[in-house]
């Protein structure tokens, strides 16, 4: 383990990219972060991820892993002596994946047409999409602390860095997440205070000015 | 839940998703009741079962339902642990079975429904180019996974025979509703023999359903497609 070769190939707003972080941090993993221009993709990234040629990429001793959830999976079986992510038990641990299928199935592609749409109509449409999805995933935690019960888990991890884009949804759609759904607001809060996460977001206005300039450029 | 308690699916026999799970309590020799649903008018136990997406499969363990195929495969594999094993053990081999099976639910899969619904032969030949560039991928990713072995799980169907192969219906009647070899000797020769292995294997020929009887399935839901949607 101490010799252990680990790069992150990331891009800093990247969701994605986050819960790896994450997900590193955890597990006290020592990384070297590379920065993806992903205008100009760099050449290890297209030899790491031929198919996808997307970041996340993790490379393990000069073997690539890529998909957020598969890398997390790999992370929490390979470095399995301190901080288990995956619930152990089966049931418990099919529903949290099931959840985090449901945060890649949902909230990516509704908040992109929050903040990218250009029409008034398709923006509502797709507000009301994404908080009704928040609000199903606000009763999915109910009075726990975390998603995975008392310790920050697999599923608490797939859905905090998108709170880092709850600024720029609320802004480019003018509405209050913490309005529609305050307990989910405690849950993120609660997740910011441990280093693993607040080490491993960046900061929700950095990101709405790159959600902005992104958006000027098209 | 305890491996003894009662196993039930909900499906429908022409889905490629719902076979997933078939297969896999097919593997691990597991009895299971098959409650077919009519589609068209979704029961009240899949609805309860399944509120998010109201879709099939569903596994009800005991009284506890698991939904998405992949995710119910990984679970069987979780409860019934004694072998054989679904996914490989080796934490790399799991993540690039892993990996694969998403590429096929996210990328593969919607790109081979695009061949029903292209409009006009350039377009129908452009979906065809990445559905068969995809199964290019899919040979190279084979002769990785498989070590020299029949299948991607090596002696025994895993996890990516299951996500994969549960398609080789679909492919064929695609392949005879449109004059076209989808898996051929000259691309993908690998695949085309591991198809064949995988559609004769135990688990999966009492579950994969004839592609003629497929086909006429086909042709009826494409009408009632045009039906609903007809051309301008």
């Amino acid at each position: 383990m101490g010799d252990d070769k680990v790069v992150l190939l990331d891009f800093w707003p990247s969701s994605y990219g986050m819960r790896v972080r994450i997900a590193l941090a955890e597990k006290g993993i020592k990384y070297e972060a590379r920065e993806e221009n992903l205008v100009d993709k760099s050449a290890l990234l297209q030899e790491m991820n031929p198919v996808h040629k997307m970041i996340p990429v993790l490379i393990h001793n000069g073997k690539p892993i890529s998909e957020s959830l598969v890398i997390v999976h790999y992370i929490d079986e390979v470095w399995n002596h301190k901080s288990p992510l995956l619930p152990s038990e089966p049931y418990q641990l099919s529903q949290a994946r099931f959840w985090a299928d449901y945060i890649d199935k949902k909230i990516y592609s509704i908040g992109k047409r929050v903040w990218m749409g250009t029409k008034w109509e398709d923006q509502e449409v797709a507000k009301k999409e994404l908080v009704e999805c928040l609000k199903t995933l606000e009763g999915e935690l109910g009075d726990k602390l975390y998603f995975g019960g008392d310790k920050f888990g697999f599923l608490d991890l797939a859905l905090i860095p998108f709170t880092t884009w709850f600024y720029t949804y609320e802004t480019f759609g003018s509405f209050s997440i913490e309005n529609e759904c305050p307990k989910l607001m405690v849950w993120a809060t609660r997740c910011m205070q441990k280093q693993s996460v607040s080490n491993s977001l960046p900061d929700p206005h950095k990101v709405y000015d790159f959600a902005l300039q992104l958006k000027h450029n098209c | 839940m305890a491996e003894s308690s009662e196993v039930k699916v909900l499906g429908a026999w022409p889905s490629p998703f719902v076979m997933r799970a078939r297969i896999a309590l097919n593997i691990k020799q597991v009895n299971y009741a098959f409650l077919e649903e009519n589609l068209g008018e979704k029961s009240e136990l899949l609805l309860k079962s399944n509120p998010v997406h109201k879709k099939v499969p569903v596994l009800i363990h005991g009284d506890k339902p698991i939904c998405e195929s992949l995710i119910i495969v990984q679970y069987i594999d979780d409860v019934w642990s004694s072998a054989p094993s679904i996914l490989p053990s080796d934490p790399y081999d799991r993540a690039i079975a892993r990996f694969w099976a998403a590429y096929l639910d996210e990328k593969w899969y919607p790109s081979m429904k695009g061949i029903a619904t292209a409009q006009g032969e350039e377009a129908k030949k452009a979906v065809v180019d990445q559905v068969v560039e995809g199964f290019v991928m899919l040979e190279e990713a084979f002769v990785k996974c498989s070590k020299g072995k029949p299948f991607f799980g090596g002696d025994q169907i895993g996890y990516l025979d299951i996500a994969f192969g549960c398609f080789l219906g679909w492919i064929r009647v695609t392949e005879k509703f449109n004059g076209i070899k989808l898996i051929d000797q000259a691309k993908t020769p690998q695949l085309l023999k591991w198809a064949d292995r995988f559609c004769q294997h135990p688990a999966v020929n009492g579950v994969m359903p004839e592609t003629e009887k497929l086909a006429e399935f086909a042709k009826i839901l494409m009408a009632k497609m045009r039906a609903a949607n007809p051309p301008n």
